[in-house]
């Protein structure tokens, strides 16, 4: 699944070379800012079919937490 | 529609060639995204868009500022963004008194953005939120949230026809086809303030920009149909003309007929109409003739084209016919290989890939928004027989050898007057159709020309044309702008290619000179601007006796090529050119 997110992130980052790990928190990825998070947030929802609530997409420190939270749907 | 992650994309590519457009953008809400979807939908259609985004929420500040930074960018075209959302929040703070003047108030602060402004205004209309505070019950209670929108949105529509300047894009409309849930997604909201989804932006994107660019004279004028199976249910060759599926009562037939419909609303509104099918004439023409069901009939459609060409080449026909530009055509096809065919060899004509089920053939044509207009009037109603009486005048110059018989044998009439409140509609509309008969191609609105005809340094003629086959109407006209004491400048000379090589253009210089020479001036200046469609009128100064002056590079955001060239005409050497046309 980290590789699934990571295409995602590829692809509406426009950067082909992100490396996503558990740990990567927003503030090493350039392009991951607040807006482009919303961008991700929905991109995420579409190819997993699943809907985030308000509170998810906002609560996660790194990209292992947003993991989780796509595991618990 | 190219998704928002493309329209993004597009936004970050080399786009320093295209033509710039200044807007401004104002909303109530977070912006950001919405700001990137214009961006992007202005490079796919091939503008450059240089876009002020006011901070949210700043709307009232920075139209009543003079000193403000929407005052010091002058877009073309503001863009107004209130949302239904923020109203609401107000509303619900609102005493009863208040309530009930919601709509007033908006329409009386719109009005004034409209004053103030001095560019274009576009605003969003209110897609409903049914609060539910009344339930339907609402539709009774005039202090209701439901009422006051429904009556705001309605008021909009009357101030737009009061203010020449103000265009509405009616985002309700776009929620009524896909739905509040596509439009707003509330955990975006939560997080970031901004009302429209991020499925939704390309659409409001596009549905904006598809005014700027009908204003900017970028709009369909034709539809070209294929007949069987798109206009009707079978192969007439086949079938016999009895046997077509067409009609009302269940089955498929209502859907041809409701696609009719369609069709001929178009055509009454001046969209042209076009035949272009694979059939032997007499038998594709026989249900238009002999069907009861059929709602077009052979005097709906312009051009008629039925025979075993290919479909690139017949349409190259229509476009000979018509003189309007591929860009201005949309061709509607059910059969895949031909939309291919079309698309392949001609790829500014528009050819929207059609849904299978021509039940569904409606509904997606409606959401892609194809004939958006920046005017109507009167002419409009009168285009589709204009083009056939065009077709006659084909016919009938065949019958001479010389072309100056043929033309005397027309017997025309041209009428000239100034910009008023009559013509001034059709002046503005002329100046934003014309593409290739265009000197300096300066899009004219209803009230720029008005602020021409009391500027006494500008002197504005229309010029009218008719012949023994009909009226033409209105299709030339020439802005005169006061250079000197003794020199004219012509600031527009554009005119109807409807009306090309029939020596009108000899008969405006004769009239234009005649005017300037009783007004005391020597001579005529003329410059030509040249763009990807004008080429027809490069030489159009040089060939009516203006000599060279001077090349000027253009500045870099007036498009395609380099450089424009000004020529002049001697007033006291001039004199008068050959016409067949007569002043009426």
């Amino acid at each position: 699944m980290l590789s699934e997110v990571q295409d995602i992130f590829r692809d509406v980052l426009d950067n082909e070379d992100i490396i996503l790990a558990y740990e990567t928190y927003s503030d090493d990825i350039d392009e991951w800012d607040s807006l482009t998070h919303i961008q991700l947030v929905v991109a995420i929802e579409k190819h997993f079919h699943i809907k985030f609530t308000s509170k998810e997409i906002t609560s996660w420190a790194n990209v292992g937490e947003m993991l989780d939270c796509i595991l618990n749907k | 529609m190219h998704d928002f992650k493309t329209l993004k994309r597009l936004v970050k590519k080399d786009i320093s060639s295209l033509p710039v457009l200044k807007i401004s953008l104002l909303g109530d809400s977070a912006t950001q995204f919405l700001a990137t979807a214009i961006r992007g939908i202005g490079v796919e259609r091939g503008f450059n868009v240089d876009l002020f985004e006011s901070e949210f929420n700043q709307i009232e500040q920075q139209v009543s500022d003079p000193t403000s930074d929407l005052h010091a960018h002058r877009a073309k075209y503001n863009i107004i963004f209130q949302s239904t959302h923020k109203l609401l929040e107000k509303y619900a703070l609102m005493s009863y008194k208040q309530q009930l003047s919601l709509a007033a108030d908006r329409i009386n602060f719109i009005r004034s953005i409209c004053d103030i402004i001095p560019g274009t205004i576009i605003v969003y209309n209110y897609p409903e939120i049914e609060d539910t505070v009344f339930g339907s019950f609402a539709n009774k209670v005039p202090s209701s949230f439901t009422f006051q929108i429904r009556k705001l949105n309605f008021e909009l529509m009357l101030l737009s026809q009061e203010c020449e300047n103000l265009f509405v894009c009616d985002l309700s409309g776009l929620q009524n086809k896909f739905g509040r849930d596509f439009m707003f997604d509330p955990t975006i909201y939560v997080s970031t303030e901004m009302l429209l989804s991020i499925d939704a932006l390309p659409y409001v994107a596009s549905r904006t920009f598809d005014i700027i660019q009908s204003i900017e004279g970028r709009f369909k004028k034709c539809l070209i149909l294929d007949l069987d199976n798109t206009i009707w249910g079978g192969v007439v060759g086949d079938d016999g003309w009895e046997n077509l599926q067409l009609g009302h009562g269940l089955g498929i037939g209502k859907a041809y007929t409701e696609f009719q419909q369609w069709v001929k609303k178009l055509r009454n509104r001046g969209i042209i109409v076009a035949i272009c099918s694979k059939n032997d004439e007499s038998k594709a023409k026989e249900p238009f003739e002999k069907h009861p069901e059929m709602v077009l009939r052979l005097d709906d459609i312009s051009v008629f084209l039925a025979n075993w060409e290919n479909k690139a080449d017949n349409i190259r026909t229509i476009q000979q016919i018509l003189n309007i530009g591929f860009d201005s055509m949309v061709f509607i096809d059910d059969n895949p290989f031909e939309r291919n065919l079309v698309r392949e060899n001609l790829p500014d004509v528009t050819v929207p890939e059609l849904p299978e089920d021509p039940g569904e053939f409606l509904e997606y044509l409606y959401s892609l928004n194809l004939f958006e207009t920046a005017s109507y009037n009167d002419a409009d109603r009168e285009r589709t027989r204009q083009y056939q009486v065009e077709a006659q005048r084909i016919t009938e110059a065949r019958n001479f050898s010389d072309v100056a018989d043929f033309l005397r044998s027309l017997d025309m009439v041209s009428e000239v007057t100034g910009f008023n409140r009559f013509n001034i509609p059709r002046v503005a509309q002329l100046s934003q159709r014309s593409n290739q008969f265009n000197l300096r191609t300066v899009r004219y609105t209803e009230a720029q020309i008005s602020a021409i005809e009391s500027n006494p340094k500008q002197h504005g003629f229309a010029f009218s044309l008719k012949d023994k086959f009909g009226d033409n109407g209105l299709i030339a006209v020439v802005i005169l702008q006061e250079q000197s004491h003794d020199t004219l400048f012509i600031e527009s000379w554009f005119m109807s290619c409807r009306v090309l090589k029939r020596t009108m253009e000899n008969f405006t210089l004769n009239i234009i000179s005649s005017w300037a020479i009783s007004h005391g001036f020597a001579r005529i200046i003329g410059e030509y601007i040249p763009t990807r469609k004008n080429q027809m009128v490069e030489k159009h100064y040089p060939s009516l006796g203006f000599t060279f002056l001077s090349q000027s590079p253009l500045d870099q955001s007036a498009s395609d090529s380099s450089v424009a060239s000004q020529y002049v005409l001697t007033l006291s050497s001039f004199t008068p050119r050959e016409t067949c046309i007569h002043q009426g």
